[in-house]
């Protein structure tokens, strides 16, 4: 067990391997695995990041799903107000319209009423006529007593 | 194992405990043991060749189980360093942290090979009398390791503090500033910087020094017959599992040491 020149070739052998270690073997080790916690580090990042967002995206959701409702609500009764306008709107109509006619038949009516006693007249002077000549055994000169007899048809 | 000198306790583990010397020139020092040396080398370029392999294919996207067991490795040395050690730990701290923990545990866990399958097959294919597979059970191993720590914290310590503050640091703490304490001071710092070094080796040579030696005495054991072949198998299956708890828990040591040893030196007190 003694020191000798064994002592000098095995520090040369640790030195080189030395080394060779700094030079060779640590920088590239060092190298995948830092970039491996890079990666690491964003893709967690990335996935809180994610996460805000989603949430972001739920509240904003909710939101227009909100509005939307309300919206829908504000058309329902604007709809349904405008209907009751529009109801409004034709009975008002259907009043005027019903009315003119009415008038209109109450005119006809009156037209047909004075038609029918004009006709009327006409003919109570004829049977007038065909009656008294009945009664007296002959013919009446409608001309000459057609005067009297029209004097008489007026009067009806 | 030697065939030709009788086979006694004795000559078994000093066979077992002897490196395969090579001598380079005259002197003692001039030496090496070529199995540590050896061992360490092709380890070295095994499980660094491994590394650098997976982390030049690495991709930042879906890990394969081959990157993801590199990247636990990695996270893991990482997580130890960012604790101690406060500053761009990324530019040399934490890739000498990988080295030291991923070299000592594999040197470590060559305790787990059988060890007299191992001598056979170095006696009878190699042809070498002696070879230890287990480098960090060489007191050369662990002492160039803590002496390469101990020198990149003298080094770090002058660099972040300037060689000033580096000296003023050694005469001025930890007791104060008064110059009627700095003999301690320096004393008491001296003894720190000679301690470092050798407590960091010793406690990695002892822990696997002591485990190969169970090892052997367990081996010895299997050849007194057949209920000793039996029970030290057991045994030394038993060691072994046990034994993979001190090759990690030990590796993790050095390397927390080595990160605490430099974390140290960037501190101003």
């Amino acid at each position: 067990m003694n020191i000798n020149l064994t002592l000098f070739s095995q520090a040369l052998t640790f030195a080189i391997l030395i080394w060779f270690t700094v030079k060779f073997v640590w920088p590239p080790l060092l190298a995948a695995v830092e970039s491996r916690q890079k990666t690491i580090a964003d893709g967690l990042a990335d996935a809180e990041r994610a996460k805000h967002d989603l949430e972001l995206a739920a509240k904003r959701s909710a939101d227009i799903l909100r509005e939307a409702k309300e919206k829908a609500g504000e058309i329902v009764n604007h709809g349904e107000k405008r209907a009751s306008e529009i109801i409004e709107a034709a009975k008002a109509q259907a009043k005027i319209e019903s009315d003119r006619i009415i008038t209109g038949a109450k005119a006809e009516i009156d037209r047909e009423v004075f038609q029918a006693r004009e006709q009327l007249r006409s003919h109570v002077s004829a049977i007038a006529l065909a009656g008294a000549g009945k009664i007296l055994g002959r013919e009446i000169d409608a001309k000459a007593h057609n005067d009297l007899l029209e004097k008489l048809v007026a009067e009806i | 194992m030697s065939t030709e000198q009788a086979l006694t306790p004795s000559s078994y583990i000093g066979h077992h405990l002897s490196f395969n010397v090579k001598q380079v020139a005259e002197g003692g020092f001039w030496s090496v043991n070529f199995d540590s040396l050896s061992v360490s080398v092709f380890l070295g370029l095994i499980v660094f060749g491994f590394l650098w392999w997976v982390a030049r294919g690495a991709t930042a996207g879906v890990p394969g189980k081959r990157q993801a067991f590199i990247e636990l490795l990695f996270e893991f040395i990482d997580d130890q360093v960012k604790g101690t050690f406060h500053g761009d730990r990324h530019k040399f701290v934490s890739p000498t942290a990988l080295t030291v923990f991923v070299f000592v545990f594999a040197m470590n866990a060559m305790d787990f090979l059988p060890i007299d399958i191992l001598a056979w097959i170095f006696h009878n294919v190699f042809r070498q009398e002696h070879f230890r597979p287990l480098p960090t059970a060489d007191i050369n191993t662990t002492f160039a390791l803590a002496l390469s720590v101990w020198i990149l914290m003298i080094a770090f310590g002058i660099k972040v503090k300037g060689l000033g503050g580096w000296i003023h640091e050694l005469f001025c703490a930890p007791f104060g500033a008064n110059p009627l304490v700095w003999p301690f001071n320096l004393l008491f710092n001296l003894v720190e910087y000679v301690s470092k070094p050798l407590s960091h080796s010793m406690r990695l040579f002892g822990n696997m020094y002591a485990g190969e030696v169970i090892f052997l005495l367990i081996g010895m054991w299997a050849a007194t017959g057949l209920a000793g072949t039996f029970f030290g198998a057991l045994l030394g299956g038993a060691w072994a599992i046990f034994h993979i708890l001190i090759v990690t828990l030990q590796a993790y040591i050095f390397m927390m040491l080595t990160v605490v040893y430099i974390g140290m030196a960037h501190e101003s007190h």
